[in-house]
């Protein structure tokens, strides 16, 4: 394998609140390739957003607490000063955000708010900057791109406002875009369409990419590895293909058996994980999903560590059971894998 | 933009006429009574009278009265019967006034508004903020004509004779074309007595709308392009609160020029529209009331009309909701 162009070590983010202590982040480790499409799977509030908007410093408030390592070329993303972090953005990592709807400003034009990140990184004149910014809008097929240019975000349906977020994202050439949740304001068949001129940006140009969302048809799409996150942790991170056929996590297995499947026998229910996802201010001692895992034992009340236990390379899982006991633990219904059998 | 224009101009003119119809309505008709003998001021003889009514057309039908009302209003042939004194020339002498103390009391609130208010929502929570906040409760709650009467006591009457020459002159008005340097001299204090409660007002809001706005996701997005905290501030926060803002500073300034002002007036002896209506008011004087009513009220519709205009420039997406298509 290269050499990692992200690579993320013991990251870990608490936020101070009335409440107490929130740990959104704990202790997150991964490498992200150049030209790799990272899937950032997990329920809301598994802390995804979180690690994400970290990595480009949004996270960082008096009442944060951030530490660990970001290494993105020479520079520590966690460590970098307000400045450093300045030129980074859209510059060597950019972001594009959940809902299209509101993430552009209302009283620009389109087309000024991509001039408006070139000009903020680059010696360059409004009129090239301009050209520049039609041109980005062609790029990620907006039609008549010179006229679009001039309209205000609230003439643009939603799939326009994320092409032109993407757009304005990708002004910089920048070499990973993070995409939190990119698709799912969106219809279906516009998904689909920003799915793709994702995956055509990645291959054409070697972006990188960290996808995070809660959609596993998504991943299954485009993702090249997968991180589970559970609770503030990455429960298991491995290829596509590890995490789809050979799932080590139990979390993993709930996840993926609660898919709703067209081509699968209709079952009186859709399976699910029964209980609550943890709660961030007070979470169980040892592993997350223990509470809520049928096949917690004595072990469970200490952290796993993140660690390769299938045997296979790359392929890390937080889980103190033996590849044998998962192997033969997980449900398999009609060839999928679950947790449980849905209930009747 | 242009459509859109003329049709807020096209609504102006009808709002006119209505708040017309309504002035001439509350004025003649509604009131008991002979309104030629209210117009004739104090023990008029008969025949005073009997000329109101032939000059006013109180014998006439209504809709011939309201023509004759709006016609002495607007040709200047509206005399008041206490001082014999045109309407219309007395309002035109206050104008200036009036507008030179409610332009520069305009842009004093505005500006201290926007830097109190910008200030206060960066310190958010801090000590400055609370301080701001109370100061702020203070103006709002000062009424003018105390406040006024404190700075003519104080910084116009006493500091002058601690000095030995006037800084503030205690009350009156210098023409801006006279003596610039006059003409502001006089009307510093009399700005900022109108100017305090607006700027305890206007910083109250502009933070408010700063510390809803910071939250937006388009403000995240734009700290993701990389723009300096200046940039994300003024250009993205800045921008959006202050839509709202200037609005209100357009209603404001319509209502302090049509009738607002009449107590900054007063006490500081400006002689403008303002205290033409107060002394006018103490005396029953009916034709400059209901003439500096009208007056004021075109200046609220006026400036209404153009602050809709402004609020279109300004937030792009009004223009839409107007069944315009933006150009």
């Amino acid at each position: 394998m290269s050499a990692p162009l992200l690579s993320v070590r013991d990251l870990k983010v608490d936020f101070r609140t009335e409440d107490g202590v929130v740990h959104a982040v704990d202790n997150v480790s991964f490498d992200v390739a150049p030209g790799e499409v990272v899937a950032v799977v997990g329920e809301s509030g598994s802390g995804k957003s979180v690690t994400a908007m970290t990595l480009m410093g949004l996270t960082r408030s008096p009442n944060a607490e951030i530490s660990g390592q970001a290494t993105l070329g020479d520079i520590d993303l966690i460590r970098a000063s307000d400045e450093q972090m300045r030129s980074v953005r859209a510059e060597r990592l950019a972001m594009i955000f959940q809902d299209p709807m509101t993430s552009l400003n209302p009283v620009y034009r389109v087309g000024d708010q991509i001039v408006e990140v070139l000009r903020a990184h680059r010696e360059i004149e409004k009129e090239e900057a301009h050209d520049r910014a039609v041109e980005l809008l062609r790029l990620v097929g907006i039609p008549a791109p010179a006229e679009r240019a001039r309209a205000y975000p609230h003439e643009f349906s939603g799939g326009m406002r994320q092409r032109a977020m993407i757009a304005m994202a990708l002004a910089l050439e920048p070499e990973i875009l993070i995409a939190d949740e990119p698709t799912t304001a969106l219809d279906v068949t516009i998904q689909a369409q920003i799915l793709r001129l994702l995956k055509k940006f990645n291959e054409e140009r070697d972006l990188a990419v960290i996808l995070i969302t809660h959609d596993l048809g998504v991943v299954a799409d485009i993702a090249d590895r997968v991180l589970v996150m559970y609770g503030g942790r990455v429960i298991e991170n491995g290829t596509l293909d590890q995490i789809f056929y050979d799932p080590q996590h139990p979390y993993t297995w709930g996840l993926l058996g609660s898919v709703m499947r067209l081509d699968r026998p209709r079952a009186a229910r859709l399976a699910q994980i029964k209980g609550q996802p943890p709660s961030l201010l007070n979470p169980p001692q040892g592993c997350h999903f223990r509470p809520r895992c049928p096949h917690e034992f004595g072990k469970c009340q200490e952290v796993p560590g993140l660690e390769a236990r299938s045997g296979e390379s790359g392929h890390l899982d937080r889980c103190w059971l033996n590849p044998e006991q998962k192997r033969n633990l997980r449900v398999m219904e009609s060839g999928e894998i679950g947790l449980e059998a849905p209930a009747a | 933009m242009a459509r859109f224009i003329a049709r807020r101009l096209a609504s102006m003119v009808l709002v006119l006429f209505a708040v017309s119809v309504l002035t001439f309505l509350i004025f003649n008709v509604i009131p008991n009574g002979d309104p030629a003998v209210r117009m004739a001021g104090k023990q008029p003889t008969e025949q005073q009278i009997e000329a109101i009514r032939k000059e006013w057309g109180f014998d006439k039908n209504i809709v011939v009265q309201y023509g004759t009302t709006m016609k002495k209003l607007f040709t200047g042939d509206m005399v008041s019967y206490f001082t014999q004194l045109s309407v219309t020339k007395e309002i035109w002498k206050g104008l200036p006034r009036t507008l030179s103390l409610a332009i520069g009391a305009a842009i004093i609130w505005m500006l201290f508004g926007v830097a109190l208010g910008l200030y206060s929502a960066m310190r958010a929570g801090g000590i400055s903020d609370r301080l701001l906040t109370v100061l702020a409760l203070i103006g709002i709650s000062m009424p003018v004509f105390w406040i006024g009467a404190l700075m003519n006591q104080y910084l116009g009457f006493e500091l002058s004779n601690k000095l030995g020459f006037e800084l503030f002159p205690n009350g009156g008005y210098v023409e801006f074309t006279d003596n610039p340097f006059e003409w502001f001299r006089h009307l510093i204090l009399p700005w900022f007595a109108l100017a305090i409660l607006f700027i305890g007002v206007y910083s109250r809001v502009l933070r408010s709308n700063i510390l809803d706005t910071v939250n937006e996701d388009f403000v995240r997005t734009a700290r993701a392009k990389g723009l300096s905290e200046r940039q994300v501030l003024l250009k993205h926060v800045l921008r959006n609160s202050l839509i709202p803002v200037v609005t209100l500073w357009g209603l404001d300034f319509a209502v302090v020029i049509g009738g607002g002002a009449i107590l900054t007036e007063t006490v500081f002896n400006l002689q403008g529209v303002g205290q033409y209506a107060a002394d006018a008011i103490g005396q029953l004087d009916v034709p400059p009331i209901l003439a500096v009513t009208m007056f004021g009220a075109f200046f609220v519709v006026f400036f209404n009309t153009v602050v809709d205009i402004v609020y279109a420039a300004l937030d792009p997406r009004i223009r839409l909701e107007s069944g315009e298509t933006a150009t």
